[in-house]
C-alpha cells in the first residue's frame, strides 16, 4: 500500500514581532522594569525575550493604578459603557488572531493547530461572552445592583496563557473590577501582547494592569493588602498556599487548580469516537491540563481491544515543530516540566506498571516527551494518583459500574471526569455519581465561556465562565455573607 | 398530699439518630443568666466530633439520592414536629437565655416560619442555580447545583434556636448532611430540636448536634480532612476565624458565615456546581 508522508507546512512567524525586552505594563504604558529573566521557545530553546521581574515596588505601583481606575473611573462608568469596551477587545482579539496564535506556540510550544483553532477564539469568546454580562448584573443571581469586589489580583498558569488571561479579566472587568494580572514566568508574552490590545481599545488607564515575574512576584500580589479578590490558576499545592495567606484577610479567592480525571469507558462505548476522545483527553495541549483524561478507566472485557485500537491511533501522533500546521503534539513548556513528567514517569516504571510509547523521533533541542501510556497501573501507584501533567495516561481497569465510580473519586480531586457509552441512563447515572465539577460524556476537553468550569473537593473554589462564573467577581449588595 | 417531684432530662448529643454522652464522660453545667443551676450537658469531644462527621459522611449520599420532593417534605415536617413542641421550646430559651417568655415565643416562630422557608427551596435549587448553557457547538451542556457532601457548622451563642435552624436548614436541605455545634452556653433547645428532628424521618446521621466548647472544638471541625465546607456564623474573633480558615485549606474547605437567616445564598454556598457536556447527533 502506498503511504503519504507529511511535508512540512510551518506556519510562518513573521506575523509577530518581539521586542527583546520588556517592562510591566501599568496604569496604562509600559515601563521599563528593574531586573529581568530570559524567556526561551521550548521547542528549540532560542531565548525569545527578556521579561520583566516584578517586585514589591511594580506591585505597589500596578495595585495603586488599579485602585485609582475602580475609583475613579471603571466603577463610576456605566455597564454598558464597559461593556463596549470588553466588545472592543474582543473584536482587537479576533483581528489580531493569527498574530497571537504565532506568539503563544513561539512562547508556550503547544501546535498552532491548537493555539489558532482552540486558545485564541476561545480567549475572544470570552471577552464577548463576558461584554454583554457587564449592563445585566442585576440579573446574575445576586438581587438588585450587586457590588464589584474592587481590585482583582490574578495568577494564571503556563498551560493556556492567552486563554487564562480572558478567563481572568474578562469576568472581572465586566463585573466592574480592575485588574492586576501576573502572567506565568515562561509564558507572559501574550500577556504583553494583550496590553497592546487594551491600548488600541482605548481601555482607561490602570484598568488592567500586567505585572510579570516569577513566584514571588505572585506571592507579593496575594500578600498585597489593596488586592480585593485573588483569581488563581495554577496547582493545588500554590492555592493551598494562598488560601492561608488570605486566611486573616476579607480577601475573596477564586481557586482553580489541579486535577486527576478518570476518563471512563463503559463496555458498550463505540469503541473508534472513544479511542480518539482518549487521546483528545490526555494528549491534547501536551496533556499540559489541569482537567486532562490522565487515567483511563477500562471496563475490563474491552480493555484489550480498546488499548491495541489506542497504541495504533498513538503511532499516528505527529510530535514536533509547533509551527507545523501537521504538528499533533508540541514542546513540553519548560525544561522543569520536563523533569517533574520525567520523574512521575520514571516512578511508574519503579513501582510495576508498564510503560509504552509510539516509535517517535524526538527534535534534537528543546523539551520534548513522546506519548505514553502505562498499564497494570494499580490505585495506589502515584501515577494514578498525581497529577503529571503531561502527556502521559494511567490506564486501570473495572469490572462493575459502581467499582468504576468508586475508583473514579477516589482521590482528593474533583475537577473533571469523562463518560464512554451509548447508553443514556448509564451515562447520567454515572454523571450524577462523579464527583466532579466537569463532566464530558462521549466527549472530552470541550470549553465555552457560557460553560462553567471548575472543580469539587481540592480542584479549587468557584467556578469560571457562565453566570457562575462572573458571580465570583461580584458580590450581593449589603448582606454581609462571607 | 407531697407536692410532685419533676421528672428532669438528661440532655445528650446527637449522633447518627442515637443520643449518646460525650465518650470522654465530660459534661459541663448550665445555668440560668442569672446563674441558676439548670443542667448538666455534654462536654463533647474531638472523638465525639469524629463519631458525628463519620455518621454524617455514611448517611450522605443516601439523603442526596432522596427526592427533593422528600427532602423537602422532611424539613416541613421537622417545622410540624417544632409546632408540637413550642411550649417546650419557650420555656427552655427563656430560662437559659433570660429572656421574657414573649420575646422566646417570637424567636421560636420565626425558627419554625424558618424551616418552612428553606423545606420550600429543595425543589426550586435546580430552577435557581442551574442551567443550559448555550455552547458555541453541537452539545447539549447543562448545569446543576449539587451538594458538596458534609458540612459542619458552628452556631452561634445568641438566638439559640433560631441561630441553629439557620444553620441546620440551608445545609441540609440541598441533600448535604452536617455536624453542627450548638450554642455553647444555651444548647438546652438544640438538644431538644434533635428530639424534633429524630421523629421527623430525617434519616439517622444527616444532621448531628454536639454541645460543648467552641474554642476547643471549632479548631477541629477546621482540620477535619472529611468535612467539605464549614458555616462559622457563629465564631466572632478574628484570630479563631483566621486560624480555622488557616487549617481548612489543607482540604479547601468551602468556609463561610452569614448575616442574613433567611437567604438562598446560604444554601448555595454548600453546593457544587457540576457542568456536564453531550454531543448532539443523529
Amino acid at each position: 500500500m502506498t503511504t503519504f508522508e507529511y511535508a512540512p507546512a510551518p506556519e510562518s512567524r513573521s506575523i509577530v514581532t518581539i521586542d527583546p525586552q520588556y517592562g510591566h505594563f501599568i496604569n496604562g504604558a509600559f515601563t521599563k522594569g528593574a531586573n529581568h529573566f530570559p524567556s526561551v521557545n521550548p521547542a528549540n530553546e532560542e531565548i525569545l525575550s527578556h521579561i520583566a521581574l516584578g517586585n514589591a515596588k511594580d506591585i505597589d505601583a500596578a495595585v495603586d493604578a488599579a485602585r485609582v481606575a475602580y475609583e475613579s473611573v471603571w466603577s463610576k462608568m456605566p455597564g454598558k459603557e464597559r461593556g463596549k469596551y470588553l466588545y472592543r477587545i474582543a473584536r482587537i482579539l479576533q483581528e489580531r488572531a493569527r498574530e497571537f496564535a504565532v506568539l503563544e506556540t513561539l512562547d508556550n510550544g503547544k501546535p498552532i493547530r491548537e493555539s489558532r483553532d482552540v486558545d485564541v477564539p476561545l480567549a475572544a469568546a470570552h471577552f464577548f461572552y463576558h461584554a454583554g454580562w457587564a449592563d445585566k448584573l442585576d440579573y446574575a443571581g445576586l438581587g438588585q445592583s450587586p457590588l464589584a469586589h474592587g481590585v482583582a489580583g490574578q495568577i494564571i498558569p503556563w498551560n493556556f496563557p492567552i486563554l487564562m488571561l480572558s478567563w481572568k479579566i474578562a469576568p472581572a472587568l465586566a463585573a466592574g473590577n480592575t485588574v492586576v494580572l501576573k502572567p506565568a514566568e515562561s509564558t507572559s508574552l501574550t500577556a504583553l501582547l494583550f496590553a497592546q490590545v487594551c491600548q488600541q481599545a482605548d481601555l482607561p488607564p490602570g484598568v488592567v494592569n500586567i505585572v510579570t515575574g516569577d513566584g514571588s512576584t505572585g506571592a507579593g500580589l496575594v500578600d498585597h493588602p489593596g488586592i480585593d479578590k485573588i483569581a488563581f490558576t495554577g496547582s493545588t499545592e500554590v492555592g493551598k498556599a494562598i488560601a492561608r495567606a488570605i486566611a486573616p484577610t476579607h480577601k475573596k479567592a477564586t481557586l482553580e487548580l489541579g486535577g486527576k480525571a478518570a476518563n471512563i469507558v463503559f463496555e458498550d462505548a463505540a469503541i473508534d469516537e472513544t479511542v480518539e476522545g482518549i487521546v483528545n483527553g490526555i494528549f491534547f495541549n501536551q496533556g499540559h491540563v489541569c482537567c486532562a483524561g490522565s487515567r483511563l478507566l477500562v471496563q475490563e472485557n474491552i480493555a484489550d481491544e480498546i488499548l491495541a485500537k489506542l497504541k495504533v491511533r498513538m503511532a499516528k501522533i505527529r510530535v514536533g515543530d509547533p509551527l507545523d500546521k501537521n504538528t499533533d503534539l508540541g514542546a513540553i513548556n519548560s525544561a522543569e516540566q520536563l523533569q517533574k513528567i520525567r520523574e512521575l514517569s520514571q516512578s511508574g516504571d519503579d513501582e510495576g506498571a508498564e510503560r509504552w510509547s509510539p516509535k517517535c523521533t524526538l527534535p534534537s533541542t528543546g523539551f520534548w516527551y513522546p506519548p505514553t501510556i502505562f498499564t497494570g497501573v494499580t490505585q495506589a501507584h502515584r501515577i494514578a494518583r498525581e497529577e503529571i501533567f503531561g502527556p502521559v495516561l494511567s490506564v486501570l481497569t473495572f469490572r462493575t459500574p459502581q467499582e468504576a465510580i468508586d475508583k473514579a473519586n477516589n482521590t482528593p480531586y474533583g475537577l473533571s471526569a469523562g463518560i464512554w457509552s451509548e447508553k443514556g441512563s448509564r451515562i447520567l447515572w454515572a454523571a450524577q455519581q462523579l464527583k466532579a465539577g466537569v463532566i464530558w460524556a462521549n466527549t472530552f476537553n470541550k470549553f465555552d465561556p457560557a460553560s462553567p468550569f471548575g472543580g469539587y473537593k481540592e480542584s479549587g473554589w468557584g467556578r469560571e465562565g457562565g453566570r457562575h462564573g462572573l458571580t465570583a467577581y461580584l458580590k450581593e449588595a449589603e448582606s454581609g455573607n462571607e | 398530699m407531697s407536692e410532685r417531684l419533676e421528672v428532669m432530662k438528661t440532655y445528650k448529643l446527637f449522633i447518627d439518630g442515637n443520643f449518646p454522652r460525650s465518650e470522654s464522660g465530660r459534661t459541663y453545667e448550665v445555668r440560668s443568666k442569672n446563674g441558676q443551676f439548670i443542667t448538666n450537658a455534654c462536654l463533647a469531644s474531638r472523638k465525639d466530633l469524629k463519631e458525628a462527621v463519620v455518621a454524617a459522611r455514611t448517611a450522605q449520599s443516601s439523603w442526596a439520592g432522596a427526592t427533593a420532593y422528600n427532602r423537602g417534605q422532611i424539613l416541613y415536617r421537622i417545622a410540624e414536629m417544632m409546632e408540637g413542641r413550642r411550649e417546650q421550646f419557650i420555656n427552655e430559651i427563656s430560662a437559659s437565655e433570660g429572656t421574657s417568655l414573649e420575646s422566646a415565643e417570637i424567636e421560636v416562630f420565626a425558627a419554625i416560619d424558618r424551616c418552612v422557608w428553606y423545606a420550600g427551596w429543595s425543589d426550586k435549587l435546580s430552577a435557581l442555580a442551574g442551567s443550559t448553557n448555550p455552547v458555541s457547538g453541537p452539545f447539549y451542556n447543562f448545569t446543576i447545583p449539587e451538594a458538596m457532601g458534609v458540612v459542619g457548622a458552628i452556631a452561634p451563642e445568641e438566638y439559640s434556636l433560631l441561630g441553629l435552624v439557620d444553620a441546620i436548614a440551608p445545609i441540609i436541605v440541598s441533600g448535604n448532611t452536617c455536624v453542627v455545634l450548638a450554642s455553647s452556653r444555651t444548647p438546652l433547645s438544640a438538644i431538644t430540636f434533635a428530639e424534633v428532628m429524630a421523629t421527623s424521618d430525617l434519616p439517622h446521621g444527616v444532621c448531628n448536634i454536639l454541645t460543648g466548647s467552641k474554642e476547643e472544638l471549632s479548631p477541629w471541625f477546621a482540620s477535619h480532612m472529611d468535612i467539605n465546607g464549614l458555616d462559622i456564623s457563629g465564631i466572632d474573633e478574628p484570630s479563631l476565624i483566621s486560624e480555622m480558615k488557616t487549617s481548612g485549606a489543607q482540604n479547601l474547605k468551602r468556609i463561610h458565615s452569614f448575616k442574613q437567616g433567611e437567604n438562598p445564598q446560604r444554601i448555595l454556598a454548600f453546593m457544587e456546581a457540576k457542568t456536564i457536556w453531550h454531543p448532539i447527533g443523529v
